[in-house]
């Protein structure tokens, strides 16, 4: 469905020029569920926007079913990683701008229902008339879930969709996007920063190497049943050997990465400043 | 304590009786929250309220000294100590031919205020006994169709503050279907901002005496033949040009500083530029568009007074202009009553934008 053909991506030319993404290859299936693991900085948002289309590839080609990406279009949707939902637009409001655009040719009425479902959907509708700034993170990230779902996207890409929230929220909003997911099983990638989010929600997992230059790293598969059970989940051997697989993994990237260490370190060169030393008049006593 | 409990039990409840008015009031407990902190402001004010007067009156007795002192010398120079004397007594009894001519006491002011206000009653009096006179005659002339007989006294200070108030509000909207547009223009084409960018950076700092002298240039020659007075005209779009700068400036940087969050939502819903432009960058613009707004009406009613005083256009600045070459016995008096009047017609403008603008800001929370 997506397919990433030797892709690099670089920010600045020239000597400033950084490079984020390099030589990337991927393919994602129809109907599958993706998530990419990695350290923050390591260049997964310039990944996920590629496949928006708000970027394109410094190098190389972003295909989507077949034709390069040229640009951003609702039929592949985008949950941001803060939400951005549009401050002056209530909860319904913000919701509409999307429906009203994909499908303009729906009567009023129509477009009106389509919008209260997935309020409802998402269990926000004692809120609908609320504007963002009122709305706690977890509710702000459930109407942008919304809002991109009720454009029914072919793709669904999640940019760290729930970084920013509690672990309590975090577990319930897990539970409903997998829940409204499977509905209707469309084609999705999950950006994440968390192994165990990545081994719950997704059918196969690959690591994104530390940037710069980050490249992708082995792919993991999670051949758990779904639905699955979270606490049954934590006994399950498989389970067990591919998180530490994946653990195992990103920490020994994350040592390789580190600058080595000789076990000594070098201290500034720094006289301390005492009371009375700089003064003026102590100087000039002196004197 | 207990006395006002007493009154507080004692209060009718008037919420039952008007409940549709209550609405619009602070409530009570509200109320009684912010009491100690809004009397502490108002202590606060009032005494130093009280330190200004008190310092007023003291340089204003000074400078009544050495004014005296002044012109006591000169006349004992001139004609003699007979004369000399003659002055002493005639400024210690205040009568008004001798008195010094220097900063008002604040009493001379408050006098000043109140001969002003007389002055407004005689003249609406006046006004409306000529209305009254000349109804008939203008009806007669309305049938012939001939334009009515309009009072042209002299208008009144009142008269003077509501011609300004109606300039400001010509120059003010004159200003913003300029600026507004424009700085949408402006911020959203980059070329645009490098084409308006020297013009904003020369014509900012200009004085409004020049532009007033350069709209008169203008306007003079546009209106060569009609006999209408264009002195309201020159004076509104003088103000107009003066204060739109800063609605232009900030209406621009609104437009193209908008966040890049936002900008990437109307992207991936692939939103057309009409919508783009009216659903995405200019509500989210609208609060720097109303601070630059704010800014232009107090920029305006500060211009105003020089505009008014050059252009003779009847208004305040004219008004301090005329009292000031008068040099009446209480013209100096009336000069302050002015300058008090226009601050505080200044200070209310800016608090009227200052709710707008909180009104418009999606930034705090509606309750």
């Amino acid at each position: 469905m997506i397919e990433f053909r030797n892709v690099s991506h670089w920010y600045g030319e020239g000597p400033d020029r950084t490079e984020v993404l390099s030589n990337i290859n991927l393919t994602i299936a129809e109907g599958e569920f993706l998530a990419i693991v990695g350290f923050t900085g390591s260049g997964k948002t310039t990944l996920v926007n590629l496949m928006t289309g708000l970027l394109q590839p410094s190098a190389g080609q972003v295909l989507y079913r077949g034709e390069p990406i040229t640009g951003p279009a609702p039929e592949r949707g985008i949950i941001f990683q803060n939400y951005s939902l549009l401050p002056w637009l209530s909860v319904y409001q913000n919701v509409a701008l999307a429906v009203d655009e994909v499908y303009d040719d729906w009567p009023k009425g129509r477009r009106d229902a389509h919008i209260r479902k997935f309020v409802e959907m998402v269990g926000l509708s004692h809120a609908i008339d609320k504007h963002p700034g009122e709305l706690s993170g977890g509710m702000r990230q459930r109407v942008s879930i919304a809002r991109v779902l009720a454009t029914d996207p072919d793709l669904l890409l999640m940019d760290e969709p729930l970084g920013a929230l509690d672990a309590l929220t975090r577990g319930n909003l897990q539970d409903e996007i997998l829940r409204i997911w499977s509905a209707n099983r469309r084609t999705a990638v999950l950006i994440t920063n968390d192994v165990d989010e990545g081994i719950y929600m997704a059918d196969r997992i690959i690591p994104l190497d530390p940037g710069p230059a980050a490249g992708l790293g082995p792919e993991f598969r999670i051949d758990l049943e779904r639905p699955r059970d979270k606490t049954d989940m934590n006994h399950d051997p498989h389970f067990k050997r591919v998180r530490t697989d994946i653990l195992n993994y990103l920490v020994g990237l994350g040592e390789a990465s580190r600058p080595p260490r000789d076990g000594s370190l070098r201290l500034p060169d720094l006289q301390p400043i005492l009371p009375g030393t700089r003064s003026f008049v102590s100087r000039w006593r002196r004197a | 304590m207990g006395q006002s409990q007493a009154t507080t039990s004692l209060a009718p409840a008037p919420k039952a009786a008007l409940p549709a008015l209550t609405r619009f009031l602070p409530d009570r407990a509200a109320l009684a929250r912010r009491a100690p902190g809004a009397a502490r402001t108002l202590l606060i004010s009032l005494a130093s309220m009280a330190v200004f007067l008190l310092l007023w009156q003291l340089s204003a007795s000074y400078l009544y000294g050495v004014e005296a002192d002044a012109r006591i010398a000169r006349v004992t120079q001139e004609q003699g100590e007979a004369a000399g004397a003659e002055m002493a007594a005639c400024i210690a009894s205040g009568n008004i031919s001798c008195r010094p001519n220097t900063l008002p006491f604040p009493g001379e002011v408050v006098q000043a205020a109140q001969l002003l206000l007389a002055d407004h009653r005689a003249i609406r009096a006046k006004k409306l006994a000529f209305r009254a006179e000349t109804a008939p005659v203008n009806a007669a002339r309305a049938e012939q169709g001939l334009d009515p007989i309009v009072y042209t006294g002299r208008p009144s200070f009142l008269d003077q503050v509501g011609t300004s108030l109606k300039t400001v509000a010509v120059g003010f909207l004159i200003s913003l279907l300029i600026a507004v547009p424009l700085g949408v223009l402006i911020g959203l084409n980059d070329t645009l901002r490098i084409a308006f960018n020297w013009m904003i950076q020369v014509f900012k700092p200009v004085s409004p005496v020049v532009w007033l002298l350069l709209v008169f240039m203008i306007v003079k020659t546009l209106t060569l033949g009609s006999d209408s007075d264009t002195s309201f005209l020159i004076s509104s779009i003088s103000v107009g040009l003066c204060a739109m700068w800063a609605t232009l400036v900030n209406t621009s940087l609104g437009v193209s500083s908008v966040n890049k969050d936002y900008l990437n939502v109307a992207r991936v819903l692939q939103l057309g530029i009409g919508k783009k432009i009216f659903k995405v960058i200019l509500p989210s613009a609208i609060p720097l568009i109303f601070t630059g707004m704010r800014i232009t009406v107090s920029v305006a009613w500060m211009v105003l007074i020089a505009i008014e005083l050059l252009a003779q256009s009847p208004g305040l600045g004219s008004f301090v202009w005329e009292e000031f070459q008068n040099g009446g016995t209480d013209s100096n008096a009336k000069i302050i009553v002015a300058m008090f009047v226009i601050g505080l017609v200044g200070f209310l403008l800016d608090r009227m934008m200052f709710w707008v603008q909180q009104r418009v800001s999606f930034e705090t929370v509606r309750a």
